[in-house]
């Protein structure tokens, strides 16, 4: 019988580079300026390091396939390193990897380490897809970006709860008001300027209605994490350590987007993930017990919705809670506390283990100005493809005796 | 009795008034103005010859039993492929049977709408065929400030010829033929070389389709006073007139050239005045049809009792009703690559088309036929392997299911506009059909502020990508939205 992941896993040393039009450096420099922060902050050797995986999503832009790129840059002692990328949650699946190896016990110290370099395709948005679909998709699939396949959310949103966009928009901007000015405090961040209601309000529309402050920025950066056995750590001498609590994948099967059931109104698959983080956690009301989040907010509608699909608002509640700042700093749970992907930007393959970077330094009380008292647990979720068919993962760390 | 059993028309939806083209450009070329009355028809940038072929195609087949079809012909002179079947692909749209299904494409002149339909009744009439589907459709490239820029329309229609449920029954057909040349439009130029009108006129539509129309009712040893209707394109309107008064025809009973609401359609436009004359048509009217291009044919039909139970296809009438005037110049320039617009860095992917995948979903793609789970009755898009509702899950229980003519719903939408399109922004969304099946889909011919969850939508097929580099147009099915003015 299967006990899932908790207390089976600690994580003992992560890094985070800094994350922005990095015009200056490759995904090379990226990685290594991370791992550099990652080792030191464990407190072991590169040699110590017997297995890793890397997270990257647009190899065809980035770095280029296989996991060589990651092996090389960060020059590892020819150890096994392999290459994961599930969408938007690729940096949590080379978490993911690197925690069940250790859980298993075939090795004692994984890496898991993200990178993508974004900003050298030339223009705005995230990489052009039609080649990366599959030949059959490519035949037929619309001429679709990113914004424009969660703006449909907003539509059926709206739609399902008789909310006029009007209202919605306005909680959305509050959504990215508040990333902004937690972004602000936040030196790793991209953009670290705070942004007014009105003026996100007032922005030009990328893809109906979200506008230009409803959708996330687009950056280069890198960030890891280094992974061992709650044994391995006390023989480090590692004190109040963090252990993973829960992780959790779940994707479509093409009922979204195929089948009459959902209703255009919310992520299947984040609220099966949640359900299952929670009960590996042993969670039981989650809007009192999580502490803290960071979650997919590519865009606004994306974290308004995943409010209720990771069960802290009620149905149709999540526009009410937002307004009345749950989710703000000092609200009740604060979410987005490093700035959110509003303000790191998303290069994908790391954005999943710079979440739980800031959960990390919260749950040490390194977080600075951003510190929450006393968090807990700290939840991160990611959310790759589009609201009718996607990749969700679900993470929830904590200290290793809480 | 061998004869026309449905008819089908398709003018797109933008008209472009005549005086927003001299607005523009009557500076560079004055005598446009001359022939500025009514509007033009023009396709959407995701329409061409093809997809418009489709449109009236399926519009004619309203009511029948499209695997009944052992013949499916397009004439065009503007069809996207020189070598690969056009009407192949208008077979397959249709969901056409495969086996014993004859296509062909008639092509280099505007009067292939004409000899497809002499082929395909001469075909009937031998008892070598029962149902022959004739598309016409032509979308021809003109330059700024011409005359022919002011004088062609967008636009098609069908026939379909057979013997049961006859609605006009072919009585006969006279063709001349000469290599006269009006106009050429040489192999990969974009628009047509003309010679001077007055040649054009006077010793091409006034001669040539006088004297084949007199060799017709010497044939038949019949008199022009005959006939109920008399149908010929010349798109000079003083011309039209001048024949009519030359053949001696009572002007009541001659069809409009439709220069004032679409324009000259080309090889279509033939059969676009026949279909305006038949939906006015009562039984035993008598039409005379004739076409013009390196020559003329004549054709005469007679309309049948069952005209009066005809009902079902939108029409020419139809579809002239559903318009929307196109303001800006600037918009239809770029619709028709007269003019360049940066689309972008974004703009420039262009994923091959796989022609292994193509062919093993041609069915899926231009045909949108999905599936129907023979365990559970559940219709999904695309057909596959495991049946999506989750309380069955039935494994190779698909059975084809079409969607193309099923009534459906927006669900979502947006309209984005960092997507590259030649008509930002790209409204697209998911669409649920009423009956059960879901699809992700472009959406066409709406505007963004009318578009709402909820409306009903209409299928249409369209020009998906327009590859350039590799020279393939691809295609597949666009929803548009059913905005109630």
């Amino acid at each position: 019988m299967a006990t899932g992941i908790k207390d089976k896993v600690a994580i003992i040393g992560m890094g985070c580079s800094k994350f922005g039009e990095r015009w200056d450096v490759g995904a090379e420099e990226l990685m290594v300026e991370a791992f550099q922060e990652c080792l030191k902050d464990a407190g072991i050797e590169k040699n110590d390091i017997q297995a890793a995986w890397f997270g990257s999503c647009f190899d065809e832009v980035n770095v280029g396939k296989s996991a060589l790129p990651a092996s090389m840059a960060l020059r590892l002692p020819n150890i096994a390193v392999t290459r994961v990328e599930n969408f938007c949650a690729s940096g949590t699946e080379a978490f993911r990897g690197a925690v069940y190896a250790v859980a298993s016990g075939a090795y004692d110290i994984c890496l898991a380490i993200g990178a993508e370099k974004l900003k050298d395709i030339g223009y705005g948005g995230l990489p052009e897809f039609s080649s990366a679909m599959g030949t059959l998709n490519a035949l037929w699939f619309p001429n679709a970006t990113a914004p424009g396949c969660f703006a449909m959310l907003a539509s059926g949103y709206a739609a399902k709860y008789g909310i006029d966009m009007k209202d919605l928009k306005n909680a959305m901007a509050h959504v990215s008001a508040k990333s902004h000015a937690n972004g602000a405090l936040n030196p790793k961040a991209h953009l670290r300027k705070a942004v007014t209601e009105d003026r996100i309000l007032n922005a030009p529309m990328i893809a109906y209605p979200l506008g230009l402050f409803d959708c996330c920025g687009v950056s280069d950066g890198s960030a890891c994490a280094i992974v061992t056995t709650p044994e391995i750590a006390k023989k480090l001498g590692k004190k109040d350590f963090i252990t993973v609590k829960a992780l959790q994948l779940s994707l479509s099967n093409g009922e979204e987007i195929q089948y009459s059931a959902w209703q255009g109104d919310h992520f299947v698959t984040t609220s099966k993930a949640s359900s299952e983080a929670y009960k590996e956690a042993g969670i039981k009301n989650p809007r009192e017990e999580i502490s803290m989040m960071e979650v997919h907010d590519c865009f606004s509608i994306t974290e308004l919705v995943t409010m209720e699909d990771l069960h802290i608002s009620e149905r149709g509640q999540a526009p009410k809670d937002i307004m009345d700042g749950v989710f703000d700093l000092d609200g009740k749970v604060p979410c987005q506390v490093d700035g959110g992907l509003k303000c790191f930007g998303h290069p994908i393959g790391a954005s999943g283990l710079r979440m739980l970077y800031e959960m990390y330094l919260q749950l040490h009380g390194r977080a600075d100005k951003r510190q929450i008292k006393d968090p807990k647990y700290g939840m991160t979720h990611n959310l790759g493809g589009f609201p009718m068919m996607n990749v969700c993962s679900v993470a929830i760390i904590g200290k290793y005796d809480a | 009795m061998v004869g026309i059993t449905s008819y089908g028309g398709y003018i797109p939806r933008y008209r472009l008034n005549r005086m927003v083209i001299v607005q523009n450009m009557a500076w560079y070329f004055p005598v446009i103005m001359a022939v500025a009355q009514g509007e033009k028809s023009v396709a959407n940038w995701d329409e061409d010859a093809l997809s418009m072929a489709v449109a009236a195609a399926y519009d004619c087949a309203t009511g029948k039993d499209r695997k009944q079809i052992d013949g499916v012909y397009l004439a065009s002179t503007t069809l996207p492929f020189a070598d690969r079947l056009n009407a192949g692909i208008v077979a397959t749209a249709l969901n056409a049977d495969e086996e014993g299904v004859a296509c062909s494409d008639f092509t280099g002149s505007l009067r292939s709408a004409t000899t497809a339909s002499i082929s395909a009744l001469e075909a009937i009439q031998a008892g070598s065929k029962n149902n022959v589907l004739v598309a016409a459709s032509d979308q021809r490239g003109t330059k700024m400030a011409t005359m022919y820029e002011m004088f062609l329309g967008d636009g098609a229609a069908a026939l379909l010829f057979g013997k049961d449920d006859v609605i006009a029954e072919f009585k006969g057909h006279f063709s001349s033929s000469y290599d006269f040349v009006d106009h050429y439009r040489g192999c990969g130029k974009g628009a047509d070389y003309t010679w001077e009108e007055r040649w054009v006129r006077d010793e091409g539509y006034a001669k040539i389709i006088p004297e084949t129309i007199a060799g017709f009712l010497k044939k038949y040893n019949m008199a022009i006073g005959d006939f109920d209707k008399v149908i010929f394109p010349c798109y000079f309107k003083r011309e039209h007139a001048n024949i009519v008064k030359k053949l001696g025809i009572d002007p009541s009973k001659v069809q409009d050239n439709m220069h004032e609401v679409c324009g000259d359609t080309g090889s279509a436009h033939p059969f676009v005045m026949f279909i305006s004359a038949l939906e006015e048509a009562k039984p035993g009217d008598k039409i005379l049809v004739a076409s013009f291009g390196q020559g003329c044919d004549v054709l005469y039909f007679e309309v049948k009792d069952k005209i009066k139970d005809f009902k079902g296809p939108i029409g020419i009438k139809g579809s002239l009703a559903n318009r929307v005037e196109l303001t800006s110049y600037q918009k239809y320039a770029k619709f028709r690559d007269l003019i360049v617009a940066d689309l972008g860095i974004r703009g420039e992917a262009s994923p091959n088309t796989s022609l292994t995948t193509l062919w093993r979903n041609r069915k899926m793609i231009l045909g949108l036929v999905g599936g129907k789970c023979k365990k559970c009755g559940t219709p999904q898009f695309p057909a596959a392997p495991v049946c999506v509702n989750p309380d069955c899950n039935a494994v190779g229980e698909m059975e084809d299911y079409e969607f193309a003519n099923k009534p459906g719903k927006v669900m979502m939408y947006t309209g984005d506009m960092l997507s590259a399109s030649v008509d930002p922004p790209a409204v697209y969304g998911l669409v649920s059909f009423d009956e059960g099946g879901r699809m992700f889909v472009d959406f066409t011919d709406c505007i963004l502020e009318q578009t709402k969850v909820g409306l009903p939508i209409k299928m249409s097929f369209r020009r998906k990508y327009k590859d350039v580099t590799r020279g393939i147009s691809g295609y597949f099915w666009k929803a548009i939205p059913q905005v109630k003015e």
